[in-house]
């Protein structure tokens, strides 16, 4: 490698840092979640997690606290969505033009303290991935284009896409609380949790956590063989049928 | 009152389930017919994802038709004979359309032409049963004998080889037109992703001469064998058959084919022709509006890979 280049490389490094390293950030946020799995049961029709989290400034004037914003954004398992649009067609409506989504989360939550727009400029918002819109689509989709904007309406409706600007209530200038919802229609699989803290527009600290969404006992088990031992279990549900329409047959005999 | 589905993966009132159950359980165990057009789209209305709602309803139709079954069965108007020779058809008609439904679909947007078909299809199967049998109450209602079966009367197929005497059906025919309607109905089911009852029972009374009630009795026997293979199919090839939505299916439709198939028994052939009429119509106008009238949500959201 030549001299130059490894200055190029250092020049890039350094301008990199404060991306790549957040205990570059001014302050320290450490945080403690109500739990870090979520198990599905029979009788499971959501749940919610608490986040309590607090914000560490060594060097901030005790006197004169800064203001902070939070934003808290909660990815499910990343799936591929296909947005169809219905088009009149020789005057019947059908499936016309798609769009693929790839790598979209199944389950989104963006927790904020107020609207993300007030937290600072625009560029903020594209580069935190603040707000549903900015943290649901990859930069290259646009989200004003309308199978996007079709996308975040149709899982808002769902439920599996919230935005919430008034969840994350400050107990004290430096200490906050959330409550993550889970609905009932959750995908199983990893969640994760970024909570982000910005003061005056710059982001200050962050801190990253992830949960679990699983099936437990017999929804476990009868997932389990769904997928794994596939004819068994198409047998297993054909004879069932079979027991349940025999009994039937024999309990409602009128002679 | 909740619970949560394993495969479909989310919680569902279990009295609504329970509900759906019976009231489509008391048509099926009526007419003869699976049921799967008015179960599955209801319960992709409830919010069951399509794959789910496809591959668990047939174990449901499977249960309910058995119990209707087994009720005509003691009554002797089940024409099991009839029906394996139908069954042999109907598989290698079921093979045959699922053939021709992935050669459409990969030639391109043809869900339309198979909607279309499928509209006129049953528009005029329905409207000319509910003619013949408007004709047939008002002559039973002037004291006239029915003069559907006549005796002595044949059709050209009668002189075919491989004749078979079908005792319930009263029936003395060629094995070969009986397959040929076998292979029909499973041809038409498998393109349209429905069981065939529809277009079976029409075929039994009309073309067959087959008395109404035999043709429903035999028509369940008919469906239990397909739906149980239809479950076994999609657990094997889709993964998404809900064990738990299945049996709370189930439950309510053995309930609900009881008194539909005693309801069926104990109502006159004519009248019965005459609701499967307007059934069938219903159903063609049904597929029609919603291909006709602007949806308020024009845009839907489908995943092609779970989260896990």
């Amino acid at each position: 490698m030549s001299p130059r280049r490894i200055n190029t490389a250092l020049v890039a490094a350094l301008l990199l840092a404060p991306f790549l390293a957040p205990s570059a950030l001014a302050e320290r946020l450490v945080t403690s979640l109500s739990t870090h799995r979520v198990l599905i049961s029979s009788n499971f029709t959501g749940t919610s997690l608490v986040l309590f989290a607090s914000i560490e400034d060594s060097d901030a004037p005790r006197d004169k606290p800064k203001k902070y914003d939070v934003a808290i954004t909660v990815r499910g398992p990343a799936a591929t969505f296909v947005t169809r649009k219905k088009e009149r067609i020789l005057g019947f409506w059908v499936n016309y033009e798609s769009r693929r989504y790839p790598d979209t989360p199944s389950y989104l939550a963006v927790l904020t303290n107020r609207s993300p727009a007030e937290f600072g400029p625009l560029e903020l918002q594209t580069k935190y991935k603040l707000g549903l819109s900015f943290a649901a689509l990859p930069p290259t989709i646009l989200p004003d284009e309308e199978f996007g904007e079709a996308l975040l309406r149709v899982k808002k409706a769902e439920g599996l896409f919230h935005e919430q600007t008034n969840a994350v209530t400050f107990l004290t200038p430096t200490l906050f609380r959330a409550t993550l919802p889970i609905p009932g229609t959750a995908p199983t699989g990893p969640y994760e949790i970024d909570v982000q803290v910005f003061a005056n527009g710059v982001l200050a600290a962050q801190q990253s956590t992830a949960i679990e969404v699983v099936k437990t006992g017999f929804e476990a088990f009868v997932t389990q063989a769904a997928r794994d031992r596939r004819l068994d279990y198409g047998l297993g549900v054909a004879f069932l049928a079979f027991v349940v329409g025999t009994l039937a047959g024999l309990i409602f005999r009128r002679n | 009152m909740s619970i949560y589905l394993p495969i479909a993966e989310l919680p569902v009132n279990i009295l609504l389930i329970f509900g759906l159950g019976i009231a489509v359980g008391f048509i099926s165990g009526m007419f003869g017919v699976g049921g799967g057009f008015l179960m599955t789209p209801m319960l992709i209305l409830v919010g069951i994802p399509p794959s789910v709602a496809v591959a668990s309803v047939p174990s449901h139709m499977a249960a309910s038709s058995l119990t209707g079954t087994i009720s005509y069965w003691r009554n002797k108007l089940v024409d099991s004979g009839l029906g394996l020779v139908l069954l042999s058809g109907g598989m290698l008609g079921t093979a045959a359309g699922v053939w021709v439904f992935s050669l459409l679909r990969r030639a391109g947007q043809l869900d339309l032409v198979i909607n279309l078909s499928y509209i006129v299809l049953l528009s005029v199967i329905g409207t000319l049963m509910i003619v013949e049998s408007i004709r047939a109450l008002w002559r039973s209602m002037h004291g006239q004998q029915p003069v559907l079966r006549r005796p002595g009367t044949h059709s050209w197929f009668h002189g075919l080889p491989l004749k078979f005497r079908f005792r319930q059906s009263r029936i003395y025919v060629s094995a070969i037109p009986v397959t040929a309607i076998g292979f029909g109905v499973g041809f038409l089911g498998a393109l349209m992703g429905i069981g065939g009852g529809f277009i079976l029972i029409p075929a039994l009374i009309y073309l067959m001469r087959v008395p109404t009630a035999v043709s429903v009795g035999t028509s369940l026997f008919l469906t239990l064998f397909t739906m149980l293979a239809a479950t076994v199919l999609h657990a094997v090839e889709n993964r998404s058959v809900d064990v738990v939505l299945a049996f709370t299916l189930m439950i309510g439709g053995v309930i609900g084919a009881q008194s539909g198939a005693r309801a069926g028994q104990a109502a006159k052939a004519e009248q019965l022709r005459f609701l499967l009429g307007l059934l069938v119509v219903a159903v063609a106008a049904r597929v029609g509006l919603d291909l006709l009238t602007q949806p308020s949500e024009l845009f839907s959201v489908i995943s092609t890979e779970a989260g896990q």
